[in-house]
């Protein structure tokens, strides 16, 4: 077994605060799908994981929690290796094994109904997806609406996977069972849970 | 025998791992309103049945920036809201309030302040059985089908059968509600008066049940509805007096027994909310002002 | 004028004072050791360790004495002080074959190889109170051979060798074996959970449910084919070495019951198994488990199931006395809200009522 010191570096600073103000703007994000949450701390994860990802990872990822990673994170065995040693979350090849999938470059991400969806007797036991987008506020924009949302929201990431709108018309269409999405920049972290509707796009 | 090697505990007695297994948990929650999603509820260094469920919750979603109310039955110096809340104090050192405004997150144990919530706050419930039809099917197996069908008939027959045989319906607390039009959900032993509070609220509601191993949620603006019929729609219980200390009306009451002849008094049940109007100068008939 | 009773915090910290101070009783008496505890209560801590789920008698003393013998409570805490440890891997199964054995007895066979050995057992003691007890009278020391070297043979491998009871329970190739500490329960259960909810299950209620079946409801005609105390390895897998390595001996409690069987649709006429495993020296709780196991393997074998302790739902679920006693005492927290709310349902019903009682009067009255 062999580690490089770039595997062991780059884990939170202070383990037990950083991850507990990750999750809380996870979980604001989820709850209030359209913000856009800022409070995520700091990993410094080799690349082209990003700082955002890879404190969600550390956040939430551990023996339990089966990681799938898209291709161009999978060639990095940095990445893998960082991911190994700081997480112990064992990296699945067939992505409707994951409980996580880390996802670099969303445009080229193959299809949503590739993940775990769950059961209708278990709803919760599907896939929960991490897109690394470049920009969560200035690309085209879709309003959304749904639990969490007072109105309606907005949110503009990009790049998003392709067909994107059809595809989550898709995935609410399976409600309960489904994938939840989150979104991280460095704006911050935002998501979709599978219950938002897209009512409108730019 | 050295007592030092003996019994050590962690910062906010939960270890990473199992924060991280319960904020998994809250997740799926917030993504699938209503649904209960199963954990791995651990033994809390208090008793089952006595809001292990909401301090695991708690205990996974706290930080050193939040402020922490504790009430059992709408108020803060019941025993075992003071109990819970040392216990914070004690093992994440957090600050804590009894003014609900004040609360980023808020624990509690029958009841939903008086105040409206706002914004950014947690309103995190203590849930004995989170199971809305395990008093007509006692099986879980049954049970779980029940809720992946959407099979909610037999929950309306006995609420049928109630308004056939007492001309209206005899639940009083942890009356059922249907959220997000999907999932019929336990909103935990509030009396009915609190049921429309969790409709379209500002706050997150996270719901935990630590002895039957179950976290579900209700995110911001959910709607929330309390199952009824047409023609005997849901309705909240009236007092026909307002509390005796701050004149408070449409909130819900305590009956206080003043002495073994009958003598009575109504007080608010929410303590905070009693005491902010009197600091207001509302005053009840039986207010210090009015014994002036 | 009304004042709302305060206080909450200076009533708990005044009760736990005095809880303190009856705990420790009479000052003039010595407080009692932690190895007092371990060495003379052994029985207690045994059955603490057994229920806490953690093997530890210096902590499972503590937890009795903290309780002031209070078993349940004791049980309680010594779990949420488990919960907290970090896991660090899982061992090898351990092997009860190769048990140091202080124990062993046989009700299948009149002689067997190894023979049997009584060991340190209540059975066949006559239950009159011994008054040298209550001095400090020195026992006599206790006759010992040496270990022989041949390892015990299990009497279940004996009938094995004929074919005539069923495998040790293998479980399907892909199988994980569950962590009920660490994964919320799922129904229906395998038996490597369902085993492991037993063996942490109360001891009184496992011993009910055991008895129902003897008399009656679902008898499944148990042997205790053999039960055997002793001490184990403890072994676990380091991945840079090739072999396993020992973190030392634990003693432990095996009970495997041999029960008739005539066959169903699913499976042959044979001896079919219960089992039961604990820690320390409890044979009581060892067969009252065995006994539910095989009650409670009813759906496996395709018997009918008709009897409380072949309902894998019920016994799981209400096996567990940290959750039962927890439950149960927590009606003594307020419930005034809730009270209040059935206060006026009822007041608001019997007026109701009263007032279609006048009616009716009124009626008869007219129609008189």
């Amino acid at each position: 077994m062999s580690f490089h010191g770039k595997s062991i570096e780059g884990g939170f600073r202070q383990p037990v605060f950083d991850a507990q103000a990750t999750f809380r703007a996870v979980m604001e994000a989820l709850a209030r799908p359209g913000t856009i949450q800022k409070s995520l701390a700091a990993a410094r994860p080799p690349a082209p994981l990003t700082p955002e990802a890879g404190a969600v990872a550390l956040t939430l990822c551990d023996h339990d929690t089966p990681i799938w990673l898209d291709p161009p994170l999978q060639a990095e065995e940095a990445v893998r290796a960082w991911l190994a040693f700081h997480t112990g979350a064992p990296i699945v090849t067939n992505p409707s094994d994951a409980h996580f999938a880390f996802v670099s470059y969303p445009a080229t991400l193959i299809s949503l109904d590739n993940f775990a969806q769950g059961t209708q007797d278990y709803p919760d036991r599907s896939a929960t997806l991490v897109l690394q987008v470049e920009t969560l506020a200035n690309g085209p924009a879709i309003a959304l609406e749904g639990p969490g949302i007072r109105t309606t929201a907005r949110l503009a990431p990009s790049p998003m996977p392709r067909h994107f709108a059809e595809q989550w018309v898709q995935n609410r269409a399976r409600f309960p069972r489904g994938i939840d999405l989150v979104l991280v920049a460095r704006e911050g972290v935002a998501a979709l849970p599978r219950t938002t509707r897209i009512t409108a796009e730019e | 025998m050295s007592t030092e090697t003996i019994a050590r505990y962690n910062f906010a007695y939960l270890d990473e791992q199992t924060k991280r297994m319960i904020r998994r948990a809250i997740l799926k929650g917030i993504a699938i309103p209503g649904y209960q999603v199963p954990f791995a509820s651990r033994e809390m260094p208090m008793p089952y049945g006595w809001g292990t469920g909401g301090v695991q919750v708690t205990a996974s979603v706290i930080g050193p920036g939040d402020v922490l109310k504790v009430i059992d039955q709408g108020a803060d110096d019941t025993t075992n809201a003071v109990s819970i809340r040392a216990f914070f104090q004690k093992v994440a050192e957090i600050a804590v309030t009894t003014h609900t405004g004040e609360a980023t997150i808020i624990q509690t144990r029958h009841r939903i302040p008086e105040k409206p919530l706002q914004e950014g706050q947690i309103l995190v419930y203590q849930v004995p059985i989170p199971e809305p039809l395990r008093f007509l099917e006692p099986r879980e197996t049954e049970t779980r089908k029940m809720h992946a069908l959407e099979e909610y008939g037999l929950m309306h027959v006995k609420l049928y059968e109630d308004i056939a045989k007492h001309g209206h319906i005899a639940t009083t607390y942890a009356y059922p509600v249907k959220v997000e039009g999907r999932y019929v959900m336990d909103p935990s032993p509030t009396p009915k008066f609190d049921n429309p509070k969790m409709h379209m609220s500002p706050a997150l509601q996270l719901f935990g049940a630590g002895r039957e191993k179950r976290i579900y949620a209700i995110p911001p603006y959910t709607r929330v509805e309390s199952l009824d019929f047409e023609d005997h729609p849901f309705e909240i219980q009236k007092f026909d007096q307002p509390c005796a200390l701050c004149g408070g009306t449409d909130v819900y009451l305590d009956e206080v027994i003043l002495d073994d002849r009958g003598g009575r008094m109504f007080v608010c049940s929410d303590t905070d909310h009693c005491e902010e109007r009197r600091e207001a100068g509302h005053t009840g008939h039986m207010s210090e002002e009015a014994a002036q | 004028m009304y004042v709302a009773v305060k206080g909450g915090e200076a009533a708990i910290r005044n009760a736990h004072r005095l809880l303190a101070d009856r705990r420790r009783g009479d000052r003039m008496v010595p407080a009692i050791s932690l190895e007092q505890i371990v060495g003379q209560l052994a029985l207690a801590v045994d059955r603490v360790m057994t229920e806490g789920s953690l093997y530890d008698r210096e902590l499972a003393a503590l937890a009795i004495k903290q309780a002031r013998g209070d078993m349940i409570e004791a049980i309680f805490l010594l779990r949420a002080y488990r919960t907290t440890l970090p896991r660090f891997g899982y061992s090898q199964p351990i092997n009860t074959g190769g048990m140091l054995v202080e124990r062993r007895v046989s009700a299948t066979y009149k002689d067997l190889p190894g023979g049997q050995l009584l060991g340190p057992t209540f059975d066949y003691t006559h239950r009159l109170l011994d008054p040298s007890l209550a001095t400090d009278d020195e026992p006599e020391a206790p006759e010992s051979r040496p270990q022989e070297d041949e390892t015990m043979l299990r009497v279940s491998e004996i009938l094995a060798h004929e074919g005539l009871i069923e495998g040790d329970g293998a479980m399907p190739e892909d199988h994980e074996i569950g962590d009920i500490t660490r994964e919320p329960l799922e129904f229906p259960m395998e038996r490597d959970t369902r085993l492991q909810a037993l063996s942490r299950g109360d001891e009184g209620f496992l011993l009910a449910l055991g008895y129902s079946t003897q008399r009656g409801y679902a008898r499944n005609h148990p042997f205790a084919g053999e039960i055997r105390i002793g001490e184990v390895e403890i072994e676990i897998d380091v991945p840079e070495l090739d072999f396993p390595v020992s973190l030392g001996r634990i003693r432990v409690t095996e009970c495997q019951m041999v029960n008739q069987f005539k066959g169903s649709a699913k499976a042959p006429p044979q001896f079919t198994r219960g089992y039961g495993l604990v820690f320390g020296q409890s044979e009581r709780k060892a067969m009252a488990m065995a006994l539910c196991d095989r009650a409670l393997r009813a759906r496996e074998l395709g018997e009918d199931i008709i009897a409380p302790a072949q309902d894998e739902e019920f016994v799981i679920s209400h096996s567990d006395n940290v959750q039962a006693t927890g439950f149960v005492e927590h009606l003594k927290l307020p419930h005034y809200v809730d009270f209040q709310a059935e206060l006026d349902l009822v007041r608001r019903m019997r007026r109701e009522f009263e007032k279609r009682q006048t009616g009716d009067d009124e009626r008869k009255e007219a129609a008189e």
